[in-house]
Parts: structure tokens; C-alpha cells; sequence
């Protein structure tokens, strides 16, 4: 470890932020910009008879009004779907629908005009006769015999169907348990509005055929594929440059190939003009793919003495109308395999079917499959100490995986890399006083206080992931990622990462990293992320990956300049490599023992590019790349005690105190990570109290604004005590491990499981998320409060 | 119909012709080219446009730009002195009360409306009052953080 991993550098972006030069593409305006407004189904199911566009061409400042059937004359292609999971149906989704509405939002015509307000003007005078249809929602609900098929030719809205574990050993746990908890629930449907809502430009050169496109993605270097060799076939990669500037939060929501990102530069070709489209809120909540959305049934077995033999799941995930891009994988492959949790046990099945419904698609939210998983795993085990009456720390003590049997294996696929399960409990009841606390709330309790404990734990699969395995699993790509350094003739450095920043302060880490390796300082570096042009290839930033894997890129990429200034220097110096020495602390290369003797950084960055004197066969320059191929993936873990109050006159629940132990390994920025947890956790929290995208029988969205799709706000949290451990990850050179979606999949257990706790003299095993006061309040009225 | 409006933003006189229905927020970012100032939601719940027109803190996309013919605006654009950073903006970048940074503006001339009305709050009162900005990246806790420490800077500097 050098000198800048592992320090609180200030964030080198902040700056641009705080004095408002932000660059999102909303603030793209380019000469002759065009704007693009997009005509949104008004019915979750309905088939288009016709579509009148005469009065939206004829308005004054409109350039054209096109339809489905337009853009598939033009040459567009489906929407594609490149993770796959095995014989699942994959429904046609075309970026504007040529012939039927699937949910409200589903994209029906696009205008353009002079003027945002124009364009929006003009979709007022649009008419299409719609020929509305019994709409189906629901994820289990929807497969039963009769409901409406959301597509004619997928038979009772099943697209997929996908298992795993170990069955044999599952049924003999079962078989051979002393007691059986029993659970049903809800991951409610979670929508996760970024502040920023999607956005793209496009700019196309017709002389040159050179297309730009601005888009708020987390991955532009996918989407360039995706319109490249599937959706603008008409576009040539290596005419196409992809920026995904500024981004104002994705939490998985801008990961996706979207229709916009189609229709705009599409018509944007057509009309030989620069165009623009901004979502507004309501378009976010129409039509950002969403999140969750499971129900599952389950039960645990264990013996009388709390050891667990064996889990049984079965998942119904509302998929939502289409399959989004990589929404198979979300129930399934990510979600299943960490049915181990935290726990050493032979016996677990988990099967998901995955449905189609009348509502807009659900895909990866922060966590993505995770937090599906976890609040399965640690709410059943929590009922579970309170059927069998043992502490629940005490109930996930008995069957932690030992520290010392690492790299683990589960039964469900993974090969845990590292952790110390035992050792971050305890730092979690040291810091909240666990026995003190629960004195406290007996004392509460007597006094006829509504206070409720709760715990939460759980490991996650982060730093997606090896490329041979994520393709076995049905990802179209590969999930490496690429890095660059170029060092400039005065030492300067540029650093390209494939990984995108949109809020997780790539720009400070990663040239930390480098600066780090490079020995030099971090104002030195500037890194350069999020456009196609620049940077040569990339997978972008999901399943906190970046670090993991786009930070080890670079960290490989800086090696290979060390190497090449060493030779360098040894070639400069007359000395053998091996008497040199690399300093981490100033950049220079020393003669071994004779400091005085040495070449600093920028002299042999000026002496790389002069070429005067070079050892034979090395060119000139000083700048190289890597690839990083990850070879597993990390498994941070984490450890969550919350105490809430609940009143029993309104049913409002009150978090007291929030202690938070994680485990992402090693740590490149305390300061950046605690963040992450903090936000993680904020997130996690909404989804516990207050977060559900509700849809009524007919596919109607009832929470389509933030007024009626309640989120945190500052008022709803005490300061939350974050502190960490550190298991290096064996899995890169590093020792890191993800941490940006740990907050948000340990959180919802941990609080639930509070607020539980604090009904307990109600009788009460279960409440499904969001834990609304009403709910609340309706509970304590029934069970006798 | 355009009806011709002139204000004062960030010190400087500014003119335009609009439409009666156009959003001072739309004004700012499209007329003047004041893209600092975001805009978040379509239904005045997301505080990303917040910023001070005539000395207090304004969702600027809850505000016709006729109605802030002859006032006084102050935008992010203008928080800083003569290239000197607000103590807001300072205390937000040392707290690490921004991450995206989309809310960030909005949150800081939030800040800065309850700085102005109440120099020394307590952590429940900057709560309170940020109830009317959404965050989603951080938490909030680095932001009241940023919001105490500035308002310990400015009393510091009086």
C-alpha cells in the first residue's frame, strides 16, 4: 500500500458541482437543436387502431411527428436483451410500439420541434383511437388461467422459469428438521429515481456519417454496441461516439438500453439536425425500469438448537411488460446464489418464475437480486429465533460460516472469497452497546413503550464478474474492464477507466489508485471516464464493480509503466534493472542504496517521448492499457443493528439509533465508502417504510410523482454510526471488494425486522414492506392495541 | 405572446422576452444559459431548483419567469465571491455532502435561505428544513453535516 489508498482525498469532481458547471446532457444545447417529446400510453393495455397525426404536423414549429411503423421502415431493430437465462421467452419490444400498448408510458409517437414546450404542445394534438384491453398485474396472480396474455404468444405471462441448489439435500433437511418456519412475502415494486431524470442528444454529420450521442447511461460503451449491432444497424461502431457525461444518479435505473436512446438519434439522422429529449419526472416514473417486485414463499428448516439444515424458496417476479436488458438475471442468477447468506448449511432450492405483466419492466435497482435475497434469508431466520426463542445474534452466530473455512463453497454456485463474520458482529454490538440496548428496551417496554430491536446481515456477490462465468450464465458480454494511463512528456497523467462515475467519486478513487502506484501525486492524475471516444472500451459501473475490477485495470496498467521505467532507467543510468528500485513515496527510480542516484518520474517521462536514448527495441511514448479479467468475484458482507420506536397512537415509526459494521476489504477512500454506506442504507430504508410503485387492477400507476412515491427525506434519519472491518479480498491484487449496493441490501431486513420486534406483544411474525403508518396503525387497532 | 421581463441575477441585469406561461426556472437554464439550477420533478417536491429571489430560498420550476419581473435572483452560479467559495460550498465539498451532484445545487441555496433566517440551527431544525429537497445518493447525513459545519464557519467569521 502506497501513499494515497486508503486516505480521505477530498473529491477532485466537487468543485464543478458546488459552483453549478455540472455537465449532464440536460444541459447539452447545441446550433439548431431540435427537441424531442415522446407521446406515453395512457392505458396499461390497449391495441392502437389508428394514429392521427395531421393537427401535431400542421402546429407551427413542429419539424415531424413519427410512429412505430416509421422507425421500422427506417431500419431500427428490437430492443435487444443480452442477459439470457436458459428457454426463456423473450417478447418483442419495439422502440416506439407499431400496433399495442403494453403498460401507461409505453411509447406511442415522437415529435419534434423548434421548442421543448412546442414539441409538448404538439403531443396534445395527437390522436390515437385506442382500443382498450383488459389489462393482468401481478406476479403470481398474472400466470393464472384466464388472465389476459400481455403477449399473445407467451402462454399464461411465463417467460421463464430457472432453479437452483441442491434439491436432494434440501428435502432431506426438511425431512429430518426438528422445526420448520414457514414465510410469504412481499419485495415490493421499488422505483428508483435518480435525481437526474434520463436524458439523450444526439448530433449527426451527414457528410462524414458521424453520429454523437449524449446519453445519461452507466455504461456508454454498451449502448454503443447495442446501437451499433442491434437497434441503429445504420450506424457504424466505430462512427458512433457514445458520451454518458455528468450523470445525476443511475442506482441500476441507467443501465439499460432505453427506446429513447434509439428514437433520438434516429430522428435526429432523419431530420439532419441535433436533437434533445429530457424526461420529465412523470415520463421517469412511466417508464425507468424498475425494481423487485417478487413474491416468495418459503420455508427454513432447522434443529431444536438453532443450527439451519435447509431453505426452500419458490420466487414469482413481476418482470413488468417487456423484458428489460438485463432483467432475467435479476431474480434469477443474482439473486439465488446467495441464498447461503451468511450461513454454513447443505440443503437450499431457490426457483424463480419470472412473469410478464401490464406494467413498466422491472430490471436491476441498487442491489439488483441481492436484496431480493437477503430479506428472504434474514427475515426468515429472524422469525426463527423468536419460534425458538433464542436471541437473534445468537441464532446467526450458531451458524456463521467459520472465518478459517474460507474461500467457502456454497451449495448455490459461489466460492466466497474472504470474511470474518463473528469478528464484524462483534464490533457491531461493541459499538451499539447490543446488551445495554436491550436492557434499555425492556426498561421501555415496561414502561409500555412500542421500542423494537433489529438485526440484519448479509454477504453479496460484487465486482461483476469473471467473463467465462458470467457468459455460462447467460450474459452476452464479457465483464472485464479496461484501463488507460497516459503519461505525459511532463509527468502528467491521464487516466481512461471503462467504468462510469455517476455519483460514486470515480475521479478521486481511481486516480488515487494510479497516483498510488505511480508514486506520484493525485492532482497528477486526471481521469477520463464516460465517453467512447476517449476511452477505448468499457463495461461500465453496476454490481459494484468498479473498483474491484475497472480499479485493478488500472492498477494493471500502471505496473506496466513501472515496468518500462525501470528499464528505462536502467538503460539510462548503464545499471541492471535488478539494482534498481522503484520509489512509491516520489515516482523516482534509485540505485539500491545510493539514493543520490536516480532518475525522478517526469525525467523519464521527458526522456521516453525525446527518444534520444532508448534501450534497443523500446519505442517511444509512455502510455499503455490493460484488460482485467476478473477471476471470481468479492463478497463484501455486512452487519446492521437498528432500534426503532413505534407510536401506538399513530402508528409512525421513529429510527432511534442505526449502527452499520461492513466488510468491503480493503478501502481506497474511507471517506468515498462510508458514502456509499450511507446512502446504501438511506435507500434500503425507503424500501423498508415508505417506497412501493403501486398499480391498481387496470395497470394504472398510482404512484407516478413524488408525491405519491414517498422517499426519505432528511428528517427521517438519526446519524447513522458507520464503521468497517477488513477482510483483503484474495480475488484482486487490491484486496477490495464492492461496496456501493451493501447498504441497500442489509438495511430493509435489519429494519423490519426492528419494527417486528417492537409489535411483538401484538402476536405479530410479519408485515410486508413498506411499513406505512397506516399499516402500522390498522395492526396495532386489530391485534388488540 | 411573449411579454418582455428583466431581472437581476447573480448581480447582473438580464432581459428577455418570454411567454406568460414560461418557468423561471426554464428562464434561467434556456434564456440565460444558468444550467446550474436543475430540475428534478414536474411537481415542486424535489428542490433541485431551489434558489434565492429576493432573500429567500424559491423552487425556481414553482415560479412563472413574469412573476420574477424586477427581483433579485441569486443562482449556485453566483454563490461564490470573486472566485471565493460560499462557506456552503466549501462545507459541502469537505463533508462529502455531495455525490451525483444533481441535487447539490438545490440543496445548497436551500441551505443558504436557512442559514440567512437562522444562522445557528440545531441538527433537527436542518432536517426540517431540507425536508422539501430530495437527495438519493447520500443519506442526507453528510448534508446536515455540511449545513452544521458552515453555519459554525459563519459564525466563526462574524
Amino acid at each position: 500500500m502506497g501513499k494515497h489508498i486508503g486516505k480521505s482525498v477530498k473529491r477532485v469532481e466537487d468543485p464543478r458541482f458546488i459552483q453549478g458547471q455540472g455537465k449532464y446532457v440536460a444541459n447539452i444545447n447545441l446550433p439548431d437543436m431540435a427537441h424531442v417529446a415522446i407521446l406515453r400510453s395512457p392505458h396499461a393495455h390497449a391495441k392502437i387502431n389508428s394514429i392521427n397525426m395531421s393537427a401535431a404536423k400542421a402546429m407551427d414549429g413542429v419539424i415531424d411527428v413519427f410512429v412505430g411503423q416509421d422507425l421500422i421502415d427506417g431500419g431500427v431493430g428490437k430492443m435487444p436483451v443480452i442477459w439470457q437465462v436458459p428457454d426463456n421467452k423473450i417478447p418483442d419490444r419495439w422502440p416506439l410500439v407499431p400496433d399495442k400498448v403494453r403498460h401507461v408510458g409505453d411509447s406511442v409517437a415522437a415529435v419534434v420541434a423548434e421548442d421543448p414546450y412546442i414539441a409538448a404542445d404538439a403531443l396534445e394534438l395527437i390522436e390515437v383511437d385506442y382500443e382498450v384491453l383488459e389489462a393482468t398485474i401481478g406476479a403470481k396472480a398474472t400466470t393464472e388461467d384466464g388472465k389476459p396474455l400481455v403477449h399473445d404468444e407467451i402462454e399464461n405471462n411465463i417467460s421463464f422459469k430457472w432453479g437452483l441448489g441442491d434439491r436432494e439435500a434440501c428435502d432431506k433437511a426438511f425431512e429430518e428438521a426438528d422445526h420448520v418456519v414457514k414465510l410469504d412475502l412481499i419485495n415490493q415494486r421499488m422505483i428508483a429515481n435518480a435525481m437526474e431524470p434520463r436524458a439523450c442528444a444526439a448530433q449527426w454529420t451527414a457528410a462524414t456519417e458521424d453520429m454523437t450521442v449524449w446519453t445519461t447511461s452507466q455504461n456508454p460503451h454498451i449502448i454503443r454496441f447495442g446501437l451499433s449491432a442491434v437497434t441503429l444497424p445504420m450506424l457504424d461502431e466505430h462512427k458512433l461516439r457514445v458520451i454518458s457525461p455528468d450523470v445525476g444518479g443511475g442506482f441500476g435505473s441507467k443501465i439499460f438500453h432505453y427506446p429513447e436512446e434509439v428514437i433520438v438519434p434516429w430522428i435526429a439522422r432523419e431530420i439532419n439536425q441535433p436533437c434533445k429529449w429530457v424526461a420529465t419526472r412523470s415520463e421517469s416514473f412511466m417508464t425507468d425500469s424498475q425494481g423487485r417486485d417478487h413474491v416468495q414463499n418459503c420455508k427454513l428448516a432447522l434443529k431444536s438448537d438453532g443450527t439451519i439444515t435447509g431453505l426452500y424458496a419458490e420466487l414469482h417476479a413481476d418482470m413488468g411488460a417487456y423484458l428489460s436488458s438485463i432483467a432475467p438475471l435479476i431474480p434469477t442468477v443474482i439473486c439465488i446464489t446467495l441464498f447461503s447468506g451468511l450461513y454454513k448449511y447443505p440443503g437450499i432450492w431457490g426457483e424463480t418464475t419470472g412473469t410478464l405483466t401490464n406494467t413498466v419492466p422491472v430490471d436491476a435497482y441498487r442491489g439488483a437480486g441481492r436484496p431480493e435475497a437477503s430479506y428472504l434469508i434474514e427475515r426468515i431466520v429472524d422469525v426463527a429465533a423468536r419460534e425458538l426463542g433464542m436471541d437473534p445474534i445468537e441464532l446467526r452466530r450458531k451458524n456463521f460460516i467459520p472465518k478459517d473455512e474460507f474461500p467457502y463453497q456454497t451449495p448455490v454456485a459461489f466460492l466466497y472469497d474472504s470474511g470474518d463474520y463473528h469478528a464484524m458482529f462483534d464490533k457491531l454490538e461493541e459499538i451499539a452497546d447490543y446488551r445495554g440496548m436491550r436492557a434499555a428496551q425492556a426498561s421501555a417496554k415496561e414502561d409500555g413503550r412500542l421500542v423494537g430491536i433489529g438485526v440484519g446481515g448479509s454477504v453479496e456477490a460484487s465486482g461483476y464478474g469473471p467473463a467465462a462465468t458470467v457468459g455460462a450464465l447467460g450474459f452476452y458480454g464479457g465483464m472485464w474492464e479496461h484501463g488507460g494511463i497516459r503519461v505525459h512528456p511532463t509527468g502528467k497523467v491521464t487516466a481512461f477507466t471503462g467504468s462510469h462515475s455517476h455519483g460514486q467519486g470515480h475521479e478521486t478513487t481511481m486516480a488515487q489508485i494510479v497516483a498510488d502506484k505511480l508514486g506520484i501525486e493525485v492532482a497528477d492524475v486526471d481521469v477520463v471516464h464516460g465517453d467512447t471516444d476517449l476511452v477505448t472500451q468499457g463495461m461500465g459501473t453496476y454490481g459494484s464493480r468498479s473498483a474491484a475490477v475497472g480499479g485493478e485495470a488500472l492498477s494493471n496498467a500502471a505496473k506496466k509503466i513501472r515496468k518500462k521505467l525501470v528499464t528505462l532507467a536502467a538503460h539510462l543510468m548503464e545499471v541492471s534493472e535488478d539494482d534498481l528500485v522503484y520509489d512509491d513515496e516520489n515516482g523516482s527510480v534509485q540505485v539500491k542504496g545510493v539514493p543520490d542516484k536516480s532518475k525522478a518520474f517526469g525525467e523519464l517521462a521527458f526522456a521516453a517521448y525525446s527518444g534520444h536514448s532508448l534501450p534497443e527495441g523500446m519505442d517511444p511514448g509512455l502510455e499503455t492499457a490493460a484488460y482485467y479479467n476478473p477471476g471470481n468475484f468479492t463478497f463484501p458482507s455486512s452487519a446492521h443493528l437498528v432500534q426503532v420506536e413505534v407510536d401506538k397512537d399513530t402508528g409512525e415509526i421513529e429510527i432511534q439509533k442505526y449502527v452499520a459494521v461492513e466488510d468491503c476489504g480493503n478501502v481506497i477512500n474511507p471517506m468515498v465508502v462510508e458514502g456509499q454506506i450511507l446512502g446504501g442504507i438511506a435507500q434500503g430504508v425507503g424500501q423498508a417504510l415508505y417506497e412501493h410503485g403501486v398499480y391498481d387492477d387496470d395497470g394504472q400507476l398510482v404512484t407516478g410523482s413524488m408525491l405519491d412515491y414517498t422517499m426519505p427525506r432528511a428528517d427521517n434519519f438519526p446519524m447513522i454510526e458507520s464503521d468497517r472491518i477488513e477482510t483483503p479480498s484474495p480475488s484482486n491484487s487490491l484486496g477490495v471488494k464492492g461496496v456501493g449496493e451493501m447498504g441497500s441490501i442489509t438495511s430493509p431486513p435489519a429494519v423490519v425486522n426492528a419494527v417486528v420486534d417492537a409489535l411483538s406483544d401484538y402476536g405479530v411474525k410479519h408485515i410486508d414492506m413498506p411499513l406505512t403508518s397506516e399499516k402500522i396503525w390498522n395492526l396495532i387497532q386489530t391485534n388488540g392495541g | 405572446m411573449t411579454h418582455t421581463i428583466s431581472m437581476t441575477v447573480n448581480g447582473n441585469t438580464c432581459t428577455g422576452d418570454v411567454e406568460a406561461r414560461t418557468l423561471l426556472v426554464d428562464f434561467l437554464r434556456d434564456h440565460l444559459n444558468l444550467t446550474g439550477t436543475n430540475i428534478g420533478c414536474d411537481t415542486s417536491q424535489c428542490g433541485s431548483c431551489t434558489i434565492m429571489m429576493d432573500g429567500s430560498a424559491v423552487k425556481s420550476c414553482t415560479a412563472l419567469a413574469v412573476q420574477a419581473n424586477g427581483s433579485e435572483i441569486i443562482t449556485i452560479e453566483g454563490l461564490a465571491n470573486n472566485g471565493e467559495l460560499h462557506h456552503l460550498q466549501q462545507a459541502f465539498w469537505d463533508e462529502h455532502g455531495l455525490q451525483c451532484g444533481y441535487c447539490t445545487p438545490g440543496m445548497i441555496m436551500a441551505s443558504v435561505g436557512l442559514l440567512d433566517q437562522n444562522p445557528n440551527p440545531s441538527e433537527s431544525e436542518i432536517r426540517h428544513c431540507l425536508e422539501g429537497n430530495f437527495c438519493r445518493c447520500t443519506g442526507y447525513q453528510n448534508i446536515v453535516k455540511a449545513v452544521q459545519s458552515a453555519s459554525q464557519a459563519m459564525e466563526g467569521g462574524a
